[in-house]
């Protein structure tokens, strides 16, 4: 079934120049193989579509259950030079969590 | 074990979060983060305006309003508030608080040192371009290098009651104390990585505490008097992130995660002055209410470099906003914003470009925005950036005649036509480790 990725996972968002940094954190350490298996760098490039021109990179961090996406040439242009309101990725974790996962309802566990 | 409060994620944060912090219950140092990257070229400005300025001018009358408690308590303060005039501001929380003891660190502002610098062939290349700075060499605002927590140390050293520092890196004003108080090597890589550690999820002030939290946000207590975080750091690089008793927020172990993936890159390389942190041996655990206890964390030596903080003019831009009401709002915005382009194409203005957003359909997440069909109001907003001055400010003139001769029901232009403002870039770059060298001074 389909789920937002918000019902297994929060996060936090901000910058370095006109990079762009997810942390996505599964609620539930028991979900973090489904992180690691459905939120891929190219899903994320993907869901954003045309507002991150750069590459996405994803790494993982097993201890804290969370992945770190940096999003390259993703807050047009970064920090005073964007013409963006959130040229701090501030509110890019939030858009990455309304992302749909697909996961088996066994998996969840709840 | 000692207590490192921090009571400033940045300039601008929360005035009475460090008068609480040293009010509230027992601490042993209060850090205080001033420094964004853009601040160092507004500091630069002042200076050059007036050679007495150049440093967060919130930062002395602080001070003169903690004055008594601090030196009463014991609390010694550690804080970047210096930018690119640390003695100046040394010298005026001397006049304010003519009893407080001040310890200033010097030697991160390579400004003047650019020149050399080139004519000795160090290149100075962009991290993110990998452009040479000679390329941008006449337009340099600033020039600072990062530095670690050993100066910091050794200011401690001094007895004095308050550290000012120019630029350094953000979570060596946490680790500094922990170096200073139980003795740290500067070859004690997993000592100094917790410290970094620490420092990383304290340096955004509450953010750690419950602030900008999405887990459960709405049941977080009291964040009218949120508490800000208070690191427990033991001689054997453990610690624990609590805050003080009644006051407001929420400190959990999911919260503390949040604030240690944010603003990271490669979490097995997090580069620091000091070492390299390797966020993926941190180990947490809920240790009572508002307390999360953190250890196992391991560093790895430092680099060969530092990382200097350039900044430099780079051109002009304007952004301005309409409102637009239901129905068909956002058809309406599309339309005033084709209207705009076309007045600005016809005026044979060129701008590097031209960005457009509506704030009730997808403003902040674009093409991942949930869909927002025929919303009450839309609010739109253009903005401009480029070389040429006059036509940034001829922009700045186009936006409010829409409301009576673009589409209907065109508001929201009360605060008048846009400003033009400078744009400062960003030109992050790497030196010699040994191109930068500190020194502390005690300021009488």
């Amino acid at each position: 079934m389909k789920i937002p990725l918000s019902r297994i996972a929060h996060g936090r968002s901000g910058d370095k120049g006109d990079t762009a940094n997810i942390g996505i954190i599964a609620y539930h350490e028991r979900h973090y193989p489904i992180l690691l298996r459905e939120v891929t760098a190219e899903r994320v490039k993907m869901h954003f579509g045309p507002f991150i021109k750069g590459d996405v990179e994803r790494y993982e961090l097993p201890n804290l259950g969370a992945l770190n996406f940096l999003l390259r040439a993703a807050l047009g242009g970064g920090g005073t030079i964007s013409l963006r309101t959130d040229a701090q990725g501030k509110t890019y974790s939030a858009g990455l969590l309304r992302m749909e996962i697909e996961v088996d309802e066994r998996e969840l566990g709840d | 074990m000692i207590r490192i409060a921090n009571g400033q994620g940045f300039w601008g944060d929360w005035l009475e979060a460090p008068v609480r912090l040293i009010e509230g219950g027992p601490i042993d140092y209060l850090i205080l983060d001033y420094l964004a990257e853009v601040t160092m070229s507004i500091l630069q400005k002042q200076k050059q305006a007036d050679p007495n300025l150049g440093y967060a001018r919130d930062f002395p009358p602080l001070i003169a309003r903690v004055a008594r408690k601090i030196r009463e308590r014991n609390v010694k303060v550690i804080a970047n508030a210096g930018g690119v005039n640390p003695i100046a501001c040394a010298r005026e929380v001397r006049r304010l608080a003519p009893d407080v003891k001040v310890a200033v660190v010097l030697g991160d502002d390579v400004y003047a040192r650019i020149d050399d610098m080139l004519a000795r062939g160090l290149e100075l290349r962009s991290m993110d371009t990998g452009e040479p700075l000679s390329s941008i060499r006449d337009r340099i605002l600033s020039a600072n290098a990062y530095i670690g927590a050993i100066p910091l140390a050794q200011a401690l050293a001094t007895g004095a009651d308050v550290i000012i520092s120019g630029r350094c890196a953000d979570a060596a004003l946490a680790l500094a104390p922990m170096i200073h108080r139980f003795g740290w090597k500067e070859t004690d890589w997993d000592l100094l990585a917790s410290g970094i550690v620490a420092g990383h999820i304290v340096e955004c002030g509450a953010q750690c505490t419950g602030g900008n939290s999405q887990v459960d946000w709405t049941t977080i207590p009291d964040l009218a008097n949120i508490g800000y975080p208070i690191v427990e750091a033991e001689p054997d690089g453990s610690f624990a992130i609590t805050k003080h008793p009644g006051t407001g927020g929420r400190i959990n172990t999911h919260i503390v995660k949040e604030q240690l993936i944010y603003e990271i890159g490669d979490p097995k390389n997090y580069i620091t002055p000091d070492c390299i942190a390797d966020f993926t041996t941190v180990r947490l655990r809920d240790d009572g209410v508002h307390r999360v206890r953190v250890s196992g964390i391991q560093g790895r030596p430092r680099t060969d470099t530092l990382k200097l903080s350039i900044s430099y003019a780079d051109g002009f831009k304007a952004t301005g906003a309409l409102v637009y009401s239901w129905p068909q709002a956002f058809e309406k915005a599309q339309a005033a914003d084709r209207i705009v382009r076309a007045r600005l194409n016809q005026l044979g203005l060129r701008f590097d470009e031209i960005y457009t957003e509506y704030f009730g359909v997808n403003a902040c997440h674009g093409p991942a925005a949930a869909p927002a069909p025929d919303p009450a109001e839309v609010q739109i907003r253009i903005g401009v950036r480029g070389h040429d001055r006059k036509a940034v400010d001829r922009f700045t003139r186009e936006l409010i005649p829409l409301v009576l001769s673009g589409p209907p029901t065109g508001t929201g232009y009360g605060d008048g036509r846009p400003r033009v403002r400078d744009i400062v870039a960003y030109w992050p770059a790497l030196v010699p480790r040994e191109e930068i060298r500190t020194s502390v001074e005690v300021v009488q």
